[in-house]
């Protein structure tokens, strides 16, 4: 199943709606890094409330986005990491040291807020 | 309840549907969420190398008594190429693939019992249990 991904203002928003397949997973990273470019987007929020399993590939897959993105010059941040999945990816032995997380989506868009008022883009500043 | 269920894996949907039985299965036996989600993500990684390594195997899952315990028992297997170097394969970090090579070290981690056997060539048979806390 397709994810979502709505834009909202600078920012696009994928919101995860049921468990992820390899396929759907990859098709995601292609579809937010398409739509980076198209809509010239500075921020990334991935929704992962609805994931009840954050195996291997799927951490990996994420921070492929979130490092794919930064090259394009936005910022991802992945909100809704549930507590069990949490401690199951900590277990496993997954790095997430280098991406963004937040508690949930209002979280996440306040904190891409405040990464472009830091950031102010040309002749801004 | 079934006491056993077998999925075909032949795609990677069916790591999904793998997880998804285990789950129901645990849920009947009165695991805790957390366990739940151990199991599965155990589940996703030794059902991934499957369709990764070997194209298609089977996941079977069967709950196991010990003394007054209950758990479930996972068996993932596949006639695949097999594991050269079994032990390698279970350090974190190493991976003949193109993944992070925290599968099967990854699995071990996240249940109680956890063995593997290989046969280059062969074959890949991965037995795991967790118990009910």
């Amino acid at each position: 199943m397709a994810v979502p991904i709505l834009k909202q203002g600078p920012f696009l928003i994928a919101s995860i709606q049921a468990a992820l397949t390899d396929t759907d997973v990859l098709r995601l990273q292609d579809d937010v890094m398409r739509q980076v470019g198209r809509y010239r987007s500075r921020g990334i929020v991935v929704d992962v409330t609805a994931l009840d399993v954050m195996d291997s590939f799927v951490s990996r897959s994420l921070r492929g986005i979130a490092h794919m993105t930064r090259l394009r010059g936005a910022e991802t941040v992945i909100v809704g990491i549930q507590p069990e999945v949490a401690f199951a990816m900590v277990q496993l032995g997954m790095n997430f040291e280098d991406v963004h997380t937040a508690l949930d989506l209002e979280e996440g868009l306040a904190f891409l807020q405040e990464k472009i008022v830091q950031e102010p883009g040309p002749g801004g500043g | 309840m079934a006491d056993s269920v077998r999925v075909a894996i032949d795609s990677d949907a069916d790591v999904v549907t793998a997880r998804q039985e285990a789950r129901s299965m645990g849920a009947a036996l009165g695991f805790s969420s957390t366990d739940l989600t151990l199991l599965a993500t155990a589940i996703s990684e030794v059902a991934r190398n499957i369709t990764t390594y070997a194209g298609r195997g089977e996941v079977t899952l069967r709950v196991v008594h010990h003394r007054d315990r209950e758990g479930i028992e996972v068996v993932a297997s596949d006639k695949g190429p097999g594991i050269e170097d079994l032990e390698r394969a279970l350090q974190d970090g190493y991976t003949t693939g193109n993944g992070l090579g925290l599968g099967l070290p990854g699995a071990r981690r996240l249940v109680d019992d956890f063995h593997v056997d290989s046969v280059p060539g062969a074959g890949t048979r991965v037995r795991m249990v967790k118990w009910r806390a």
